[in-house]
């Protein structure tokens, strides 16, 4: 009966993938169930906010396979940030490490919006995003592992993950110094005329910076395509937002500065903020987009999260805003998928997770020589030493 | 750009020049543009090579022909655009390249740096000009973290092609805020280039090396070398000309003493070992020319030769550069020493206004001569 439903809605062209909902031939193809590209429209349930701009329309357009693809990006996200949780508790991971679980529905909504010309600059709350981009699992936990196979060869760490081909920046620890880089990004696009915008994000702890506001005044100025998208989680470090801003309502701060207020929560309503932000970026230059959002971990690893907020807070959220649940809700509502689907994807997905990181954690250390690696593209025989001068000098390659 | 000549009242003729807003589509609002014509200013011209040039001229000269050279190269700071640079090194670049290649900024620059390092790693080549290098340490943040670093950071995937360039140390009754020598500081950083030239050959060759090179430069120039005329080489007047980045130039040759400086004060060096030669001093005159690469051999070579080093800079002593070249010697040449390193540095105080006192603050040429003779043990004895 679900199953004639759901072709009904889709049209006749799910006919050919029917086969592919039959319990037998779950596991296949990883993926089975409804992966239609029909559209599906929907009403993003939180009304946008507008500041000195018209917010676009609550009626989104996606798909069934948009929404299983929502669902299983996210779901790796929060096996691969609970991993890492697991992993910074047994002493793999040194140093920082910040989560962005609870946070996936903001990098999964803008990735849906966005194509290989645009890029992307965050803070240090970037595993994710770096996910979003065209990383690896595999990659994200070498890294943070210190291991060569980490995307920047053990030498980074948790802040500072790149990948250049796809449009991804970091990965800066320096908080808001990425929002003047990422309107340097949008210059360099404009500059080139590539059909691109950056988005620079930043958190609620970042948006009192005043390198912010020389960048938003600059982008303005010159019609810079770059986005300035605040992820709102309501805590900077452990100081919530009406503790260290007079004005919270980020998406108002950029003043002259079209600003968009978001529930960050949905992917739906943050692909489409996206996108019409896109658009107006293109054309006019910067806008704000102010994703209202939330972090289950504190703010790094050797923050409990719980000194600052109630637990009642946290588990409240959870419960009426996770941003997978909500995604479940819709595919199983909507009956693209049913439970047993949707286990399956996250089998799937947790032993992606597992196997990444079992090969993460074969992948030996960076070589001792990498200690001198990347300092300069051209060193013109310059040397460099280690603690012991006399022992350990090396010429730059 | 479209041009419209209109006269003003009092007769002189201004190019108001409209653009459209930038962007597909368009801005509604046409902002007008006005820059001075050549023939009312007399003076929006880049400047042409030739036999003797300033040192301002010769970085003009370095910037146009990178500016031609190649596209992706801009230029970016206060007033370098209509202003026509606050020390006029900018000079007619707005008028032959536009406003996309020679952007004036506010005076923003923490922003303005985030901006051109930003724009740096995604392949762009920004020559960003501070007005003082003192200011630059509103924006040190992202010369250092954002671009020394980042090549390191991101494993080689993100290498940042920028130069940082602008008048550095002391000028004449600029005051405490505006004198500091910021060579030792940033002369520390890994991932960074360091250049300080002298005369006008050199500050075009290291400048268009610095624009050519793939990693973070920064290029510190002294205002108060920028009207002094030097003769250039036939070579040095090629587009193509560079000088090599890390290399050291002896400018005079000796046997009895090294004095290893750099900038302005090397002119004074000169000078000093003229008098010096005729008290029979034959002094060894090493021009750095680059910080960072620190070009160790030519400094080691020298001090085997003459066995005896003095450092001479016009910065702060503690932490200075004098502190690195002596460390290097005791590292390399200990044994070749027949005294004592000595140091010449500007006097250990932030920089007085008053003419006698900065006059003191400031290495000169009777310390230089005394210093010399003190370490080669002639003259007054050390303390």
């Amino acid at each position: 009966m679900a199953v004639r439903q759901a072709l009904r809605r889709a049209g006749g062209r799910l006919l050919a993938t029917q086969g592919a909902m039959a319990p037998a031939a779950l596991g296949v193809a990883g993926r089975g169930l409804s992966t239609s590209a029909e559209p599906i429209t929907l009403e993003i349930p939180v009304p946008f906010k507008g500041h000195n701009v018209e917010p676009p329309s609550r009626t989104v357009e996606t798909s069934a396979q948009e929404l299983t693809e929502f669902f299983r990006t996210m779901f790796v996200m929060r096996r691969m940030e609970i991993a890492a949780d697991s992993l910074y508790k047994s002493k793999f991971i040194r140093g920082f490490c910040h989560l962005y679980d609870g946070q996936e529905a903001v990098c999964v909504g803008m990735e849906a919006a966005l194509n290989d010309k645009d890029c992307i600059i965050t803070a240090y709350r970037d595993h994710c995003t770096h996910l979003g981009r065209g990383g690896t699992v595999l990659e994200v936990f070498a890294e943070l592992m210190g291991r060569k196979d980490g995307c920047s060869l053990g030498k980074g760490g948790s802040m500072h993950m790149y990948n250049k081909k796809g449009g991804f920046y970091g990965g800066n620890g320096i908080v808001g110094a990425q929002t003047p880089l990422g309107a340097g990004l949008a210059f360099a696009q404009k500059y080139l005329k590539v059909e691109g915008v950056t988005l620079a994000m930043y958190g609620d702890g970042a948006a009192n910076q005043g390198q912010l506001f020389e960048a938003m005044n600059i982008s303005a100025l010159w019609d810079l395509p770059v986005l300035y998208v605040c992820e709102n989680n309501h805590y900077g470090m452990g100081t919530a937002e009406w503790r260290s801003a007079k004005s919270p309502e980020y998406y108002k701060r950029g003043d002259y500065v079209p600003g968009l207020k978001v529930d960050g929560m949905d992917c739906l309503a943050v692909k489409q903020a996206v996108k019409f932000a896109k658009e107006y970026a293109l054309k006019n230059g910067p806008m704000v987009l102010e994703m209202d959002t939330y972090r289950y971990h504190g703010h790094s690893m050797s923050d409990p999260g719980s000194t600052y907020r109630t637990r009642d807070e946290i588990s409240g959220v959870r419960q009426e805003r996770d941003p997978i649940e909500r995604i479940r809700k819709l595919l199983l509502s909507h009956e693209i998928a049913t439970v047993a689907e949707l286990k399956q994807i996250e089998k799937d997905a947790k032993k992606e997770v597992e196997d990444a990181l079992s090969k993460a954690k074969e992948s030996p250390s960076p070589d001792s020589e990498e200690l001198f690696s990347n300092i300069y593209r051209k060193s013109y025989g310059a040397k460099s030493y280690g603690a012991d001068r006399k022992e350990v000098v090396v010429t730059l390659p | 750009m479209l041009g419209v000549f209109r006269h003003q009242a009092n007769g002189a003729r201004l190019i108001v020049s409209k653009f459209l807003g930038q962007g597909k589509g368009g801005c509604s609002v046409r902002r007008p543009f006005v820059h001075a014509s050549p023939l009312s200013r007399g003076m929006a011209d880049v400047a042409v090579v030739a036999d003797k040039m300033n040192v301002r001229d010769a970085l003009n000269s370095a910037l146009d022909e990178e500016l031609t050279r190649d596209p992706l190269v801009y230029v970016m700071g206060e007033e370098v655009g209509q202003y026509q640079g606050a020390y006029k090194i900018t000079k007619g670049l707005l008028e032959k390249y536009g406003i996309e290649r020679v952007r004036d900024t506010p005076i923003t620059e923490m922003g303005f740096t985030g901006i051109g390092v930003g724009s740096a790693f995604y392949g762009l080549k920004p020559v960003v000009e501070f007005m003082s290098i003192n200011f630059a340490m509103q924006a040190i943040d992202h010369v250092i973290n954002s671009a020394a670093k980042m090549l390191y950071m991101s494993g080689g995937k993100i290498s940042v092609p920028i130069v940082f360039r602008g008048p550095n140390g002391a000028a004449a009754g600029v005051g405490a805020q505006h004198s500091q020598c910021f060579a030792a500081w940033y002369g520390s950083c890994p991932g960074l280039k360091v250049l300080m030239p002298y005369d006008a050959e050199e500050a075009r060759g290291l400048l268009k090396a610095a624009i050519r090179d793939p990693d973070p430069c920064i290029f510190l120039e002294n205002e108060l070398l920028y009207g002094v005329e030097y003769p250039m080489s036939a070579a040095s007047k090629d587009k193509d000309f560079t000088l090599p980045i890390g290399q050291a130039k002896i400018m005079r040759e000796g046997k009895d003493v090294t004095i290893v400086t750099f900038s302005r004060q090397v002119e004074i060096a000169l000078k000093a070992a003229d008098i010096l030669a005729k008290d029979g001093i034959s002094a060894e005159i090493i021009n750095l020319r680059s910080i960072r690469p620190l070009d160790r051999p030519c400094i080691n070579n020298s001090v085997r030769k003459t066995s005896r080093l003095v450092t001479l800079e016009e910065g702060w002593p503690q932490h200075g550069v004098g502190c690195e070249i002596i460390a290097t010697i005791c590292d390399e040449s200990f044994f070749y020493l027949d005294a004592p390193p000595e140091r010449i540095c500007g006097a250990d105080v932030p920089m007085p206004y008053a003419v006698n006192l900065e006059a003191l603050a400031v290495p000169t040429m009777d310390d230089i001569i005394r210093i010399v003779k003190r370490c080669c043990h002639r003259g007054r004895a050390a303390a």
